[in-house]
């Protein structure tokens, strides 16, 4: 009513609004440009950080935890939080290698034993979340307790069904889907680019070749642009926000509360099956164990990149860059030939400053005020 | 006088042995102000409840457009166009004035045969602004979250979204509490705005001059009954206190 100016409008609050939105970013940014610098004094000059090279190994290095933590943010962002996607990964790994195994050695030929390896795995996914949405919406149980509950159940139904060992035996032929890449680049003589075939150099050429935009990376950048479209542009993203930022008037508005935060933490298993799937092709196996480590990376990512652990707020961008954040950081001092120990307390130290932006925003800007 | 919009009939409403609402009659015509008062505890928010769907009356009759409308649910009395505001509550506070307006009914475009279907934020936003401008409210911006507006602002969307979705009855529940002055009047500037395009308005309050600015007539309820029922310009606020202290009783008279 009128026009009198409200809190966010003043170029005071403005800035500090546009800062904390932007600081990630240019946290990012700081720390390519400092790695840039300093890992060739430490090396004497024998080593760059922004190579080609480089650059793809942390995009293959993130997309583990990037999908993991994307499903989060939808998680999260409607003020839930989902404990089991790490195992979830792992048993969608065991999966798809079981079903891809049995497909190719029942006769089916290569490409339709993959998809089927990919159905499985994301069915299988699904079917957690689905259990652990409707524990979560229909039987009032905190999404803490029953998705830590459940990740018990998945570990153990992963190694029974992987007879506690790697899953191996798969057609050697999955191994490209998993590790090619869709341009090859060879610097130098004899060199220029290959599209969609690797090509077959060996010796000196194969030390000038880089891949470019390797499958898993292109996979999961087609999913980041899934999320970044459900989230922003559809109805299913606007409840979200509405659910995690206010419960009563997402109830009262008569939206299917129950059904979407089914719906959420199907959405969240099923980028873990993606995830896991990946794993199985990369590495030409099944592994029950290999999502766990990565649960609370994805997380971290989710929360650098500025998800409200309290929901309503964050973006599918942010969690991107969250991932990045970790990926470069974990990269680099790798490069400069730190103790790996030190990654753990550096990225420790950047989710709790993180939140800490966040919270001063809204102390700022008057984020949860009543009345 | 023109029928009813809505008519309760001996309604009942017991929690155990404690009888929240006793035998209540009440009707409400087109495009008149009704003020329900009382104190803490006389049955006036059950009474609401039982109309707005939230509650199931355990004896008795509500009529809403002339039909027996006992709702099962919230959504059922929405639907019918009976809507209620509350203070605070039935907004996201994270999203803008038209994600609001909109909330649960969102436009949206559909491609390829519906398979695609895209939030029409220009839509949305065009259909607030013209909302906004049918109660003469204003905003420098439309696009800021709801938790940056002041209370009295909430409530004016609120309102807006009320009315956009066709709302035939009105009930608001302590509007003006924890406003300031300059918002309360607003507010109260609303609610003719509300009665003068014919959408008739219950105001649940203690605040008895806000009583006297805006209703046409009032009821007073004291431990589940109504005591009186009157035309606000033939009572005084003296009066009011002592039905709603329970020192007066028509009932008890009669």
């Amino acid at each position: 009513m009128g026009v009198a100016p409200s809190l966010a409008t003043t170029p005071s609050h403005r800035f500090v609004l546009t800062l904390s939105r932007l600081w990630a970013w240019a946290f990012l940014g700081l720390m390519i440009v400092f790695f840039v610098v300093a890992v060739p004094i430490v090396s004497n000059g024998a080593v760059n950080f922004l190579t080609l090279r480089n650059s793809q190994n942390i995009l293959v290095a993130i997309t583990p935890v990037l999908l993991l933590g994307l499903g989060q943010t939808f998680v999260i962002i409607g003020a839930g939080i989902d404990l089991s996607v790490g195992w979830v990964m792992s048993l969608a790994s065991v999966l798809s290698a079981l079903a891809i195994r049995a497909a190719y050695n029942g006769g089916v030929p290569l490409f339709p034993s993959v998809a089927v390896g990919f159905a499985a795995a994301v069915a299988g996914a699904c079917l957690v979340g689905f259990f652990n949405g409707v524990i979560i919406a229909k039987l009032k149980v905190p999404a803490f307790i029953v998705t830590l509950g459940s990740s018990f159940v998945v570990r153990g139904v992963s190694l029974l069904l992987s007879e506690n060992t790697t899953v191996i035996g798969l057609p050697p032929g999955i191994r490209s889907y998993g590790n090619d890449a869709l341009i090859y680049y060879i610097r130098g003589d004899g060199g220029g680019l290959h599209f969609l075939n690797r090509p077959e150099v060996t010796g000196d050429l194969l030390r000038r070749m880089d891949p470019i935009l390797p499958y898993p990376v292109i996979v999961t950048a087609i999913v980041v642009a899934m999320a970044i479209f459900v989230l922003r542009k559809t109805q299913f993203g606007r409840h979200t926000y509405a659910i995690g930022g206010s419960l009563e008037a997402a109830l009262r508005t008569g939206i299917p509360v129950d059904r979407h935060i089914i719906q959420l933490y199907m959405l969240s298993a099923s980028t873990a099956g993606v995830a896991g799937f990946l794993s199985t092709l990369r590495f030409t196996a099944g592994s029950a164990v290999i999502g766990d480590p990565l649960l609370l990376a994805s997380i971290a990512a989710v929360i650098i990149g500025g998800v409200s652990l309290f929901g309503g707020a964050g973006s599918v961008m942010g969690t991107v860059i969250g991932a990045l954040i970790i990926a470069v950081l974990t990269t680099g001092l790798v490069m400069l030939n730190v103790e790996s120990f030190w990654q753990f307390i550096v990225v420790g130290a950047v989710v709790i400053i993180a939140v800490l932006i966040d919270q001063s925003r809204d102390l700022i800007i008057g984020r949860g005020r009543t009345g | 006088m023109a029928e009813p919009l809505l008519s309760i009939r001996k309604m009942t409403k017991r929690f155990g042995g404690l009888v929240a609402v006793n035998e209540v009659s009440w009707d409400v015509y087109p495009g008149e102000v009704v003020g329900l008062l009382g104190d803490n505890g006389a049955g006036k928010s059950t009474l609401i409840k039982c109309v707005s769907g939230v509650y199931q009356a355990d004896e008795g009759e509500i009529y809403f457009e002339g039909r027996l409308s006992n709702f099962a649910r919230p959504i059922d009395a929405r639907q019918q166009g009976i809507e209620t505001i509350y203070q605070d509550l039935a907004l996201a506070s994270n999203l803008d004035v038209g994600a609001n307006i909109f909330l649960g009914r969102e436009a949206k475009k559909r491609y390829l045969g519906g398979l695609i279907r895209v939030l029409d934020e220009p839509h949305m936003l065009r259909e607030s602004q013209a909302a906004l401008r049918s109660l003469e409210i204003h905003f420098p911006n439309l696009r800021q979250p709801i938790e940056n507006l002041s209370g009295g602002q909430r409530q004016a969307v609120a309102i807006a979204r009320a009315i956009y979705w066709d709302a035939k009855l009105m009930i608001m529940d302590e509007p003006t509490n924890s406003l300031g002055v300059p918002e309360q009047h607003k507010v109260l500037d609303l609610i003719r705005k509300l009665r003068d395009q014919g959408v008739p308005v219950i105001l649940i309050t203690h605040t008895l001059p806000d009583v006297f600015a805006v209703s046409d007539r009032l009821i007073v309820m004291h431990r589940g009954r109504k005591v009186t029922e009157k035309r606000t310009a033939e009572t005084n606020m003296q009066e009011l206190v002592q039905y709603m202290v329970g020192a007066l009783d028509d009932t008890r008279v009669q």
